[in-house]
């Protein structure tokens, strides 16, 4: 009977263990099919494919410089302006606001947060880009065409619609992890501030966010990665054309976007192979800020669970 | 300074109502009994529905589930129940890394594995990407829920001599079903809305689905094909199809709020 029982045990941890481990694995199978896939790209065009700017898939000539150019400049732009705000939206919610508005609030930024990304994308297409167009972009172009930035048709979709549309999509993750982050901090510091006779935005600044810098940190580059891999909504806003151009009204192209819009089309092995080239340095990247990612906030944990 | 707090809330809400906004009222107008059980008509013709996306969409999230699932659970009970030693540690650091890989990314994989060998791209190949994104949400849930059941139920079972798998079978994993109902939810949400790693896997279709080894239509696809297409009456139907997508997955996620709230564990 015990023996059997032994057994049994046995037969369920391996059973478990072996599903678990197909989850490292996958992500092996991952990492192999895409290097595989872009073995003839790799050959072809090796480390240069990084720096090259152009791309061709008429010519079947293939650089990544214009998608990596549009990934940095539309996640920067975005977390640029999502990251102030997920931090005021955060410290609004944990500090300010009564209980229930904050658990209304929350619990609606939480529902639209899960609305698919294709339905940002129709919004854009439908709301954004005929208000940039129309709107801001000639604002901008009148008040500061002075500098490169503004300069140029106003299109609506392009650039600047791009880097909005994800600055509004990663603001419900990184104002979550810092809500989080912000909940942890102990009581008993912001009553110190307050003792002490600080203001309630002075207890904000030194209490609360004094000790959450790696958190906010964390959570900003959380949101980085996100934003780094969003494909639809920015596929649909961005103008799909491979070029590096100053202005922000320009359209552009990711390296998310460039493969959703032309894996399925494209036209050679060599085509092929260049996107999925660049679908692992995407890979490689997004598996990099995820592992710092985590590893920060993980580390906060660690630290705050052995010091209370 | 509150002023100003206050104002990120509101311009950080406002245009995720305005997506939510417009999502109504320009979709509702096209939200028939047609919608939903007729294909598509060419363009120019009035009329016509998303029906085949609809039940392309169901297809490929059943297919998807098959294998998500039992994986994710088996893989979020392992994390909860045997998740002290080093091999696991590594493992929901993986889960993790899973879960952030773009979606994209999952459907190149799954072209590699299924459009490549076969010659075209099929349901198999869709639901097999999706399956891959469902993967650590579903663990990542299950293990959460798992830890809410108290050590001392489990070390009650084994006082009585029941064997530890019996015990996590029958215990543990009965005593939460509502959890594990909430991350099969999640996943299914999760998955419901993904159109890139379907653009080259199930690439879609105007016709009823006829068998798996075919390419097959998604709503999601379907809402992008149309949204960027220069035709007045598509952009109606995207607008409906955008509409039926987010209620499916508000429905999904509303759900899961309401089992959670019933089974968490009292506050104050």
């Amino acid at each position: 009977m015990r023996r059997e029982a032994h057994l049994g045990d046995r037969i369920f941890y391996l059973l478990l263990n072996g599903v678990a481990l197909s989850v490292l694995m996958l992500l092996g199978a991952i990492a192999w099919q895409l290097i595989h896939l872009s073995l003839p790209a790799i050959h072809k065009f090796g480390f240069g494919f990084f720096s090259s700017t152009n791309w061709d898939p008429v010519q079947e000539v293939f650089g990544a410089g214009p998608v990596i150019f549009g990934t940095l400049v539309s996640s920067g732009l975005a977390l640029l302006i999502a990251a102030p705000i997920s931090v005021g939206v955060a410290l609004f919610l944990n500090e300010l606001a009564p209980r229930r508005l904050a658990e209304a609030v929350g619990f609606l930024v939480e529902m639209l947060a899960a609305i698919p990304s294709v339905v940002y994308g129709l919004w854009g297409i439908f709301v954004l880009a005929p208000f940039l167009r129309i709107t801001v972009e000639p604002w901008l172009s009148g008040h500061f065409g002075w500098l490169p930035l503004f300069r140029g048709a106003p299109y609506g979709v392009g650039m600047l619609a791009a880097a909005l549309i994800l600055a509004m999509m990663i603001t419900p993750t990184i104002a979550a992890i810092c809500k989080e982050v912000f909940r942890a901090v102990p009581q008993s510091q912001r009553e110190a501030a307050r003792a002490l006779g600080a203001t309630k935005w002075e207890t904000m600044r030194l209490a609360v966010l004094e000790s959450s810098h790696s958190g906010i940190l964390g959570a900003v580059i959380l949101g980085l990665a996100r934003a780094l891999g969003e494909t639809m909504a920015v596929t649909m806003v961005i103008g799909n054309r491979a070029e590096i151009a100053a202005s922000l009204f320009a359209p552009g192209q990711t390296m998310a976007s460039v493969i959703a819009n032309e894996y399925a089309e494209a036209s050679g092995d060599l085509h092929l192979s260049a996107l999925a080239f660049v679908g692992l340095a995407l890979f490689a990247v997004s598996f990099a800020i995820n592992s710092v990612a985590r590893i920060l906030v993980w580390r906060l944990n660690r630290n705050r669970g052995r010091d209370f | 300074m509150v002023g100003l707090l206050i104002g990120c809330a509101i311009l950080a809400l406002f245009p995720l109502f305005s997506v939510f906004l417009y999502v109504c009222q320009q979709g509702l107008p096209g939200l028939h009994v047609n919608f939903f059980t007729s294909l598509p008509k060419p363009v120019g013709e009035v009329g016509g529905g998303m029906a085949n996306a609809v039940l392309g969409s169901l297809i490929l999230i059943t297919l998807a589930s098959l294998i998500g699932i039992p994986v994710g659970i088996a893989t979020g009970v392992y994390l909860s129940e045997y998740g002290k030693t080093k091999l696991s540690m590594i493992l929901r650091f993986c889960t993790e890394l899973l879960a952030g890989v773009p979606s994209i990314i999952i459907g190149i994989f799954a072209y590699s594995l299924f459009v490549i060998p076969m010659g075209r791209f099929s349901s198999y190949a869709g639901g097999a990407a999706l399956a891959v994104i469902m993967i650590p949400t579903v663990a990542r849930t299950t293990e959460e829920l798992l830890k809410l059941v108290p050590v001392h139920i489990r070390e009650a079972g084994l006082a009585l001599g029941i064997s530890r798998w019996k015990v996590t079978l029958i215990i543990v994993l009965r005593g939460s079903l509502s959890g594990i109902m909430t991350g099969v939810m999640l996943g299914l949400a999760r998955v419901t809305g993904e159109t890139a790693p379907l653009l080259f896997t199930a690439l879609g279709s105007q016709y009823w689905p006829r068998s798996l080894d075919q390419p097959i239509a998604s709503l999601p696809v379907q809402i992008y094909t149309y949204a960027i297409s220069p035709f007045e009456e598509w952009h109606q139907q995207a607008w409906t199809g955008a509409l039926v997508l987010v209620l499916f997955v508000f429905i999904l996620n509303l759900t899961t709020r309401m089992i959670l709230k019933r089974h968490a564990p009292a506050k104050d």
